[in-house]
């Protein structure tokens, strides 16, 4: 096996266990590239890739950028903000005249769930999902897992515990997905308005007390709380959040063992983590950082072999 | 298929050990690092690097390169699995010795010296191989240490088999049916 099943990346719920362990095991060959004295290698660039981002991000667009650039592809950055999107345009409309520019590969976040998927059925670019409203941000689980088998080993039977607000966040379900082929226990944890009411049909377990969700797990993957999302209000006061949700280092030390840390960034320090246990020792936050360059460099480069 | 044997494993051990008193004759010890190319070149890479230690009782630092980042047949067909690069130290100025086992279109190695500019600019670059296809050349490379010269028509593979046994090493040419 040494390519995809898809010529898309859309979301971990369509890729099959035998893709992300492709995936897995050609980010380690990258992962050593950008670590090399010169990072770059030329093996994309006959490939014009266009960002295209409908909502806002620092990590992911600058990881991708980065991705790109290190593979040697020509960029083209579009952000709705400052584009035709304002004056009425439609997503087909401007992705189509993107295209006739001949651009090989999008990589798209927007603000709809599904948003990846409609397009990926009306044109012919490989498409990599960025992020899409609150449904699937694949590579970023791809990243979260190749993380923890990078830090603790194969994830079989490993137990990860996903903190926070699950109902907002794409990467939770992407998580989900993932881990659950890779053959992981997920249990996720928060409070029950912030925790989708079916979720348990995924195969994961649902905990509310979060001392006990600590205590069950290897790994804790805490989210951000999802301000700008929540239209109604889904808990008292941040305040109170932090008091029955947050991660605190007084937390941990009540634990019986060591656990890693992580979360996705953008950090509301002293809300759902504080800075102590975000930079501690057990935290492997940058290491995530690192590791999403190196996952969206093979991400770009299986979907760029990739034969129809 | 159909397999011709053309080296045994008694007449692999002797190329070895000439090519290996050959690259010592020749090369300068201070500086020289040893880099074998994936996959298959790293095999005859550890066996020449450990003869040459052992005859001049000097410590070599020893790489491997993979090429598949650097290719020029991206995207045109070839199924690219990358296999490891392991270079733990800087080529800024040494003497690499670059070894495959087999020279044929020159592709693969131009490839290699690619990938190894990224650890740094070497003073000098050589090549070793244990078989040189001299007529398939596409691109102006040639080696300079050879083991064995052959002259084959295309649909013939020359194979280079490594074994745990050396007596059960072998070069065979490979027909193509």
């Amino acid at each position: 096996m040494s390519q995809l099943s898809s010529k898309h990346v859309i979301g971990i719920e369509h890729l099959t266990v035998d893709d992300i362990q492709l995936i897995l095991s050609t980010t380690t060959r990258f992962k050593e590239i950008i670590n090399r004295p010169i990072r770059k290698v030329p093996t994309l660039r006959d490939i014009t890739v266009a960002n295209l981002f409908f909502e806002n991000s620092t990590r992911t667009r600058i990881s991708f950028e980065i991705a790109q650039k290190r593979l040697s592809a020509d960029i083209v950055n579009f952000s709705s903000s400052s584009s035709s999107v304002k004056k009425g345009e439609t997503l087909l409309d401007t992705v189509n005249n993107i295209l006739s520019m001949k651009v090989d590969m999008i990589v798209m976040r927007h603000p709809s769930p599904g948003a990846a998927h409609y397009l990926s059925k009306r044109i012919d670019a490989n498409i990599i999902n960025a992020g899409d409203g609150t449904h699937e941000h694949p590579t970023q689980a791809l990243l979260d897992a190749y993380s923890i088998k990078e830090k603790i080993g194969d994830l079989e039977g490993k137990k990860i515990a996903i903190i926070g607000d699950i109902m907002h966040s794409r990467v939770a379900l992407s998580n989900i997905f993932c881990l659950k082929k890779l053959g992981a226990e997920v249990t996720l944890c928060g409070p029950p308005t912030l925790i989708p009411k079916h979720i348990s049909s995924l195969g994961v377990k649902v905990m509310h007390n979060v001392d006990e969700a600590l205590q069950w797990c290897d790994v804790a993957n805490v989210l951000r709380i999802q301000l700008e999302r929540q239209n109604t209000k889904y808990f008292p006061s941040l305040r109170e959040y932090a008091l029955y949700f947050g991660i605190n280092r007084q937390r941990l030390e009540k634990l019986n063992k060591e656990i890693v840390i992580m979360h996705p960034g953008p950090i509301n320090r002293g809300v759902e983590i504080t800075s102590d246990v975000a930079d501690s020792a057990h935290s492997i936050i940058l290491d995530q950082v690192e590791n999403g360059v190196a996952i969206r460099m093979a991400v770009m480069y299986l979907l760029a072999n990739k034969q129809d | 298929m159909s397999d011709t044997t053309f080296l045994n494993g008694n007449q692999i051990q002797l190329t070895i050990e000439r090519l290996s008193r050959e690259v010592i004759e020749s090369i300068n010890f201070q500086n020289i690092v040893i880099i074998g190319v994936q996959p298959r070149g790293v095999l005859l890479a550890e066996k020449i690097h450990k003869r040459i230690q052992e005859l001049t009782q000097t410590t070599i630092p020893f790489g491997k390169i993979d090429t598949t980042f650097h290719r020029d047949d991206f995207r045109r067909g070839k199924s690219l699995n990358a296999k490891v690069t392991e270079i733990d130290f800087l080529i800024e100025e040494k003497d690499v010795l670059l070894i495959d086992d087999v020279l044929y279109t020159g592709r693969t190695i131009r490839a290699a010296m690619d990938a190894l500019l990224s650890f740094g600019r070497p003073t000098k670059i050589e090549l070793l191989v244990l078989i040189d296809r001299r007529f398939n050349r596409e691109l102006p490379i040639q080696p300079d240490f050879v083991g064995r010269t052959v002259d084959t028509i295309e649909p013939l593979n020359v194979s280079v088999n490594w074994s745990d046994n050396e007596n059960n090493n072998e070069v065979v040419f490979v027909k193509e049916i």
